[in-house]
């Protein structure tokens, strides 16, 4: 893996110029993380770099007590014998791409990313490079998502229908980022909006950076009760069928996933309702990206990884292969990250 | 077609099978008789035909995509259906306001008609045309329509019951409207309209709709499996004393509903018709049971089973479906495998619908008829003579030496009923045979389980598993009765422990061992392992098991020696 300079261990990606592991998926000494998913950041490490949102998002969600130096993004630090910087990956509040520069080359880990706008966090921001390091989570062109608008013009038609036959309505989304990105989306003078511990959780950041989020009460059976039949209510998928559901019969419900672009999963969810919303690059957000980077290399992770470094190859004559890496979603146990279909079935992952 | 495609995006976007029959209720009710029809076709899945081929399909898509087709063909395997994948893969349609809007039946007549008549490159020629013409939507029914494969999750139950409540008929009636020959046309669509008792031309071939038996492990609550023993204290518990019971014989073989009417045909063959459970007519397989029931008087339904039988006992089940397979249907054949109709309804005497009519009565009436017939391919089903539920247990234990597959219980007063109603019949089976099987291989699904392992291949070790030499041979592959929850965890199970990718089926690391149950076994030149099991399916994952305390290949050879000769039962 010469071409990048990071490459797969057994802790996680490994910059040797830096002497740091990029997301590292087991504790080391000194970790970037891109974002503050369950994949991406690991506790215990000897020390952090990453952006100043995810920073926070790391000392609540997890607790970490550890030095985390936190870098803005669009600036440089030298780290090691290389130049690290972090750049806006549009994926959730915080995330971020790092680039690294060493011994006159620039490779670009995206960790997760879109280039579709979102309200709740900095949109993705091209960057030129030599080796680009992509995540495929949706690398086929069955995925396009459809624009934000119509998704939630569609979302809030739903929501009010529901209103009018006298139930709630569930919406599963996972409680970092596509809760909030939910929030921002709908239309909040339909009714009250109440929202899961989990999801509740995770609104401390937002407020924190200033996001514009709608008013939400925690849903609790007090709660239930006062907006019964009228109340949008958000929460992790790993609530779906459990008790804590019966507080807001009769309801319909609904999964906000970019999986949902395919019938097949919509149904074995079992969800009245697929919202196609994605925190990850569609098809051709992914072909866009490796374009305009300029890379002379690509490798590829997380998801697709053959198919779409295949494409690059074939059919674009670029020099691309699949990297394997932790994120591909075999052998997690906690995650709340969209995985590969397998994978975002509720497992054991969700609320904490 | 865009009213059409809106139902179905109805349907989708919801899983509450009341809110999908409001939707198919609120269409027929609207809907044009032309295209109501074709819809009624469609639902009730009255078979389409495949007009394009999915290789031809996938090419096409591949070409108006700009993608190669190893994509498309990655893309499907991700989707799960062709379907949706082409529609999901096509450039958005550039469809203008000028476009003509076409009916559903527009589509039968001028689109799908057309392609069945035209070769390869006219398809090509008129997809291209349909697509230019169809929303994202639309194209995805379309696709279906010309795939022959219209499953989208809606019970014919449901369409039943929606035709119901849109014509304000009762559901059973509407059922038996539903029975048989359905032809798309406008007229057939009005008659489904007419009041009750106003049966408009009523087709001589229509049968009714059959009376289903529940299983009874279904009598100690949900999530009883096939394998769970029933204590005849519960049924004793539940179904009352056992002298209001009738018992009789299940029978290993076709349900079918035999009718003689006049107005079907002159000739011996055709003056009767055999329908099965599924609503294919299979007459053709057996003219020999049409010519016995030609003496029956007209006006004559009969319930029963077509069981191969043979010197006054039946054959395995194998037998009869090599009658089944068309090519084979050679008079040979007919002596090779006789047959018998084993009747124990009847639903119609002298033209009158017996239905209401307490089953005790209906037999009588079918003693009657069989007396006088004379025939010995139409024989009754016996009553199993008993006095409590302890006589019928043990009946029923001699299940296997009969070659039957356990009893069915039938309330004596009950009326002959619509469906699966629970209550009045149900099916006592044998518990299937069993072995404990090591999984080995793992196949991801089809449609809404595309995207997990859900189908399995299992072995059996060739001799004790304490040799070294032993070795796995894979026996049966199986893909039902685990639990949502259960796939999921045998799907992370697979991803972790695979050690080969052949395409889509992975070799797995010979670690889970599971609980097969099957109805039958035997030789079979087909398997490596040169025994086939019948029925296969997963009766529990025995994670109290170590692979190494599988059965052995042996153990299946004893069972299928039982099969052949269980004891007791002299040839």
């Amino acid at each position: 893996m010469a071409k990048l300079l990071v490459e797969p261990t057994e802790k996680g990606l490994w910059c040797e110029s830096a002497c740091v592991h990029v997301d590292p998926w087991r504790p080391v000494e000194a970790a970037v993380v891109t974002h503050g998913h369950a994949d991406h950041a690991t506790p215990g490490c000897g020390r952090y770099i990453a952006s100043p949102e995810t920073a926070s998002i790391l000392r609540i969600r997890y607790g970490i007590k550890a030095p985390i130096d936190e870098l803005a993004p669009g600036e440089f630090r030298d780290v090691g014998s290389a130049r690290v910087s972090l750049h806006p990956a549009g994926h959730i509040l915080g995330s971020t791409q790092v680039r690294i520069e060493a011994s006159g080359s620039v490779t670009v880990v995206t960790g997760d990313y879109k280039t579709d706008p979102d309200p709740t966090c900095t949109p993705f921001e091209c960057v030129e490079c030599d080796a680009l390091l992509t995540e495929s989570t949706f690398g086929l062109p069955a995925f396009k998502w459809p624009s934000d608008a119509d998704v939630f013009d569609a979302v809030n038609r739903w929501w009010r229908g529901n209103v009018e036959q006298g139930m709630n309505s569930v919406v599963f989304a996972y409680s970092l980022g596509k809760a909030q990105r939910v929030l921002a989306g709908v239309d909040a003078s339909i009714g009250p909006i109440l929202v899961h511990g989990a999801v509740d959780n995770m609104l401390a950041p937002y407020h924190e950076a200033g996001i514009g989020l709608p008013e939400t009460r925690k849903a609790l059976v007090e709660a239930a009760k006062e907006s019964a039949g009228r109340a949008l209510i958000i929460a992790p998928p790993s609530a779906a069928g459990t008790p804590w559901m019966r507080k807001f019969t009769p309801c319909s419900t609904a999964f906000a996933s970019g999986w949902m672009a395919v019938r097949g999963t919509r149904r074995w969810r079992a969800v009245d309702r697929g919202f196609v919303i994605s925190d990850h690059a569609d098809w051709d957000g992914l072909l866009d990206t490796v374009q305009r980077s300029g890379a002379k290399f690509v490798g590829v992770t997380h998801g697709y990884t053959r198919q779409f470094s295949r494409y690059l190859r074939d059919e674009l004559g670029i020099d691309a292969e699949p990297v394997a890496t932790r994120y591909s979603g075999e052998g997690e146990s906690e995650s709340e990250d969209e995985q590969v279909p397998s994978k975002q079935v509720p497992a054991s992952g969700g609320a904490s | 077609m865009k009213r059409f495609s809106r139902l179905v995006t109805e349907l989708d976007s919801t899983t509450k099978s009341s809110a999908k029959q409001a939707a198919l209720a609120s269409y027929f009710r609207e809907a044009d008789p032309a295209d109501g029809a074709w819809a009624v076709a469609i639902f009730t899945g009255r078979r389409l035909k495949r007009v394009v081929p999915y290789k031809e399909l996938r090419a096409l898509a591949s070409e108006a995509s700009g993608l190669p087709e190893w994509l498309v063909r990655e893309c499907h395997s991700a989707v799960g259906d062709l379907s949706e994948t082409i529609s999901l893969i096509l450039p958005r349609p550039q469809k203008g306001d000028d476009a003509p809007e076409r009916t559903l039946t527009d589509i039968f007549e001028q689109r799908i008609r057309p392609m069945q008549r035209t070769d390869t490159s006219g398809k090509a020629r008129i997809l291209r045309e349909s697509w230019s013409e169809l929303d994202a939507d639309e194209r995805y029914v379309f696709h279906k329509l010309i795939s022959g494969n219209f499953r989208i999750g809606v019970q014919k139950r449901s369409v039943v019951r929606a035709l119901a409540e849109a014509f304000e008929v009762d559901p059973g009636v509407m059922a038996h409207r539903l029975s048989g020959r359905f032809e798309p046309t406008p007229e057939a669509f009005d008659a489904l309209k007419a009041p009750e008792g106003e049966d408009p031309g009523s087709d001589a071939a229509r049968p009714y709709p059959f009376y289903l038996a529940s299983p009874i492990e279904t009598l100690l609550g949900t999530g009883a499996s096939s394998t769970d023993t029933v204590p005849v204290e519960t049924i004793e518990a539940q179904l009352g004393p056992a002298w209001g019971w009738i018992a009789e014989w299940k029978w290993d073989g076709i349900r079918a509903q035999l009718i003689r009417r006049d107005g079907l045909g002159s000739d011996s063959i055709h003056r009767a018709m055999l329908w099965s459970r599924g609503e294919e007519e299979i007459a053709e397989s057996f003219p020999e049971i049409l010519s016995a029931a030609s003496e029956l008087p007209h006006g004559t339904v009969l319930d029963g089973e077509i069981v191969a039988f043979e010197h006054g006992s039946p054959l395995p089940f194998q037998a009869l479906q090599r009658r089944l397979q068309r090519k084979q249907r050679e008079a040979l054949l007919f002596q090779d495998v006789p047959v018998v109709f084993m009747a124990y309804d009847v639903l119609e005497h002298e033209g009158e619908d017996l239905r209401e009519r307490p089953l005790s009565e209906r037999l009588e009436v079918l003693n009657r008829l069989l007396d006088r017939a004379q025939s010995d391919l139409l024989r009754r089903s016996e009553p199993v003579e008993h006095s409590t539920w302890e006589e019928l247990e043990r009946a029923r234990s001699e299940s296997r030496e009969r070659n039957v597959e356990g009893l069915m219980l039938k309330l004596a007063d009950s009326p002959y009923r619509v469906g699966r109603v629970r209550g009045d019949w149900w099916k006592w089976k044998v518990e299937p045979y069993t072995l404990d099987a090591v999984m080995v291989g793992a196949q991801l699904g089809h449609g809404r389980r595309a995207s997990l392992f859900t189908d399995y291949t299992f072995a059996l070790w060739d001799r004790d598993p304490q040799d070294e030499a032993a070795a796995l041979v894979p026996i049966a592959k199986a893909y039902s009765g685990l639990t949502n929850q259960e796939i999921k965890s045998v799907d992370k199970f697979v991803r972790d422990h695979t050690v080969a990718r052949h395409g889509p089926t992975r070799t797995v690391e010979p670690e889970m061992v599971f609980e097969l149950a099957f109805e039958g076994i035997q030789e079979s030149s087909r398997h490596k392992s040169g025994l086939a099991l019948r029925f296969p399916r997963m009766a529990r994952i025995r994670s109290d098991k170590t692979p190494e305390q599988a059965d052995t290949m042996a153990t299946a050879r004893a069972l299928l020696e039982y099969h052949r000769s269980p004891p007791g039962l002299s040839r």
